[in-house]
C-alpha cells in the first residue's frame, strides 16, 4: 500500500489503447452508433444529392442538351440559378444542424460515463481523444455512405430528366467550360461531402465532449438524461 | 502519533442556482486515521455526498482545504488529480456507475489501463479481484446482465484495482435489499480488516453502525457529533432490541 509518497503525475494512454477502447465502445453500442451514424449519412446524402444534381444540370446544359422537362427558365448567363444556390445553401445548413444535433445527443447521454472514467483516472485529454476517434470513424463511414446514396439519388433524378444522355456528359471530373462556371465534378463533390461529414461529426462531438471533460466528475455524473 | 490520512479544514461548499446560493457544507473539520472505518451518517440532503465529492477530489470546495496523506488537494495539477483518483482512491456509488459498454472484467481493468499496467498483469489481477468478490463465474457478463448486488461487487473489485489506500463509498447499499446490503457491508469490512484500507462510507443504513470505528453525524452541512466505537456498541444494542 502506498504511504506518504508524493502524488505522481498521471500518464498519457498509448494511442492503441485509446483506439481499442473507442472501437469497443462503438461495437457494444452498435445500435446506438448506427443511429448516430445515420444522422450523418442523411445530412450528407441530402447535400450531395442536391449538389450533384446541380452539377449534372449545369453539365448537360453546357452540352447544349435541354431537360425533357424544361427547368432552366431562370438560369443565368453563368448557368447556375439563384434557386440552385439557395437549395445548396439550405441543404448545407440542414446537414450542419442535423449532424451537430446527432453528435450532441450522443455525447450528452454519455456525461455519466465521462464522469465515471474521470473517477477511474482518465485525463480530460483522453476523454476528448476517445470522442474524437469514435466520431471521426462514424463521421467518415456515415458520410461516405451518405455521399454514395446522394450521388445515386442525383443520377436517378438525372436519368429521369435527361435519359441516357446523362452518361455521355456525366460530370465525373472537374471541368472548366469556356463560358461557364467552374465545375467540380461528382468525384470532388463526393470527396468534399466525406470530408465535410467527418469534420462536422468530429467538431460536433469533441466540442461537447471537451466541455463535459472539463466538468468536475461530480457534476458530470449528476447529469441524468 | 496518529497517522492521519484525510483531513478537512473548514470545508465549505456552496451551490449557485440562479440567484440563490445553497450552502451544502458549512465548515467541515474532520480527521480520519489510516485504517479506520468511518461512516458519514445523516438524513438525505444533509451534505454527505457533497463531502464525499470533496474528499475524493470529484469536486472542489468553495472554501477550506482538504488534505490527503498530508497533501493539500487544491495545490495538485490536473495530472496529479487524475493520478490521485486512479491510484489512491476507490469509489463505490449508490448507483454502481459501471460502464455499461464494458464487461465486469472490462470495468475492473479500466483503472489499470489508465495506470499503465501491462495487459497480462491487469487480466490476472482483474480475475483475482472478481474471484475475491465472488464473481469468478460472471467475469465477462455486461453490467446489464448482472443483479444489483453483483454490480456492486464489480464496483468494489474495480475500486480495488490499483490498490488504493482509501475506499470512498456513497450509500453503497441504498439500492439493495437487506440481505444483499449486509453482504456488501461485510465485504467492505473484510477489505478494511484484511488489507487495512481506510473506508469512508456515507450511509443512512443502520447496518453500517456496528462495523464502523467511528460515526460522523452530519446535519445541514455541519458535523453534529462524532461517536466512537464504544458509544456505538451501546446504541447498536438498543437498535437491535427495538428491531428494525
Ligand atoms: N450539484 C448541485 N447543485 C445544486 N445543489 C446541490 C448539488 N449537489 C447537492 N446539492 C444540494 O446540497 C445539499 C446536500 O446534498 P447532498 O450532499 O447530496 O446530500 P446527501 O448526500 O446527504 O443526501 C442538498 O440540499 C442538495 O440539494
Ligand atoms: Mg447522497
Amino acid at each position: 500500500m502506498q504511504q506518504r509518497t508524493p502524488i505522481e503525475e498521471q500518464i498519457d494512454l498509448p494511442f492503441v489503447e485509446s483506439l481499442r477502447i473507442s472501437f469497443q465502445s462503438l461495437k457494444i453500442r452498435f445500435g446506438r452508433s448506427i443511429i448516430t451514424t445515420a444522422g450523418i449519412t442523411l445530412g450528407i446524402a441530402f447535400l450531395v444529392s442536391v449538389w450533384t444534381n446541380n452539377e449534372i444540370g449545369v453539365a448537360l446544359q453546357e452540352s447544349g442538351r435541354q431537360s425533357t422537362i424544361n427547368t432552366f427558365e431562370e438560369t443565368t448567363e453563368q448557368g447556375i440559378s439563384t434557386k440552385d444556390i439557395w437549395l445548396i445553401v439550405m441543404s448545407l445548413i440542414v446537414c450542419v444542424v442535423g449532424i451537430a444535433n446527432s453528435m450532441l445527443m450522443a455525447v450528452t447521454e454519455r456525461f455519466r460515463e465521462i464522469g465515471t472514467m474521470k473517477c477511474l483516472g482518465a485525463l480530460d485529454g483522453f476523454v476528448v481523444r476517445l470522442f474524437l476517434l469514435e466520431s471521426g470513424f462514424q463521421g467518415f463511414s456515415g458520410a461516405l455512405i451518405g455521399a454514395l446514396i446522394g450521388t445515386l439519388g442525383a443520377v436517378l433524378l438525372g436519368l429521369k430528366d435527361y435519359g441516357l444522355d446523362l452518361f455521355f456528359y456525366f460530370p465525373l471530373l472537374p471541368a472548366q467550360p469556356e463560358n461557364g462556371p467552374m465545375q467540380l465534378g461528382v468525384i470532388i463533390v463526393i470527396l468534399l461531402g466525406c470530408i465535410l461529414g467527418m469534420i462536422l461529426a468530429v467538431i460536433g462531438s469533441s466540442f461537447p465532449a471537451w466541455r463535459a471533460a472539463k466538468l468536475p466528475p461530480a457534476e458530470a455524473m449528476r447529469t441524468e438524461v | 502519533m496518529a497517522d492521519i490520512v484525510v483531513k478537512t479544514e473548514d470545508v465549505v461548499k456552496e451551490y449557485r442556482m440562479g440567484s440563490n446560493i445553497l450552502r451544502a457544507l458549512d465548515g467541515i473539520n474532520i480527521e480520519i486515521e489510516r485504517g479506520e472505518y468511518i461512516s458519514l451518517m445523516g438524513p438525505s440532503g444533509s451534505g454527505k455526498s457533497t463531502l464525499f465529492n470533496m474528499i475524493g477530489a470529484l469536486d472542489r470546495p468553495t472554501e477550506g482545504q482538504v488534505y490527503i496523506d498530508g497533501q493539500n488537494m487544491s495545490q495538485l495539477s490536473q495530472r496529479q488529480i487524475a493520478a490521485f483518483r486512479c491510484h489512491r482512491v476507490g469509489y463505490i456509488f449508490q448507483s454502481y456507475n459501471l460502464l455499461h459498454v464494458r464487461s465486469a472484467h472490462g470495468n475492473v481493468t479500466l483503472p489499470m489501463i489508465f495506470a499503465g499496467i501491462s495487459e497480462r498483469e491487469r487480466n490476472e489481477r482483474a480475475e483475482k479481484l472478481l474471484d475475491m468478490v465472488g464473481l469468478g463465474d460472471r467475469m465477462y457478463h455486461l453490467p446489464d446482465e448482472l443483479s444489483g448486488g453483483q454490480r456492486q461487487r464489480v464496483a468494489i473489485a474495480r475500486a480495488l484495482a490499483n490498490d488504493p489506500s482509501i475506499i470512498l463509498a456513497d450509500e453503497p447499499t441504498a439500492n439493495l435489499d437487506t440481505i444483499t446490503g449486509r453482504e456488501i457491508i461485510d465485504l467492505i469490512k473484510r477489505l478494511n480488516n484484511e488489507q487495512g484500507v481506510t473506508v469512508i462510507s456515507a450511509t443512512h443504513d443502520l447496518k453500517m453502525l456496528d462495523v464502523s470505528d467511528r460515526i460522523v453525524d452530519i446535519r445541514d452541512g455541519l458535523v453534529e457529533r462524532i461517536r466512537n466505537r464504544d458509544e456505538i456498541d451501546i446504541e447498536v444494542g438498543e437498535v437491535g432490541g427495538e428491531g428494525e
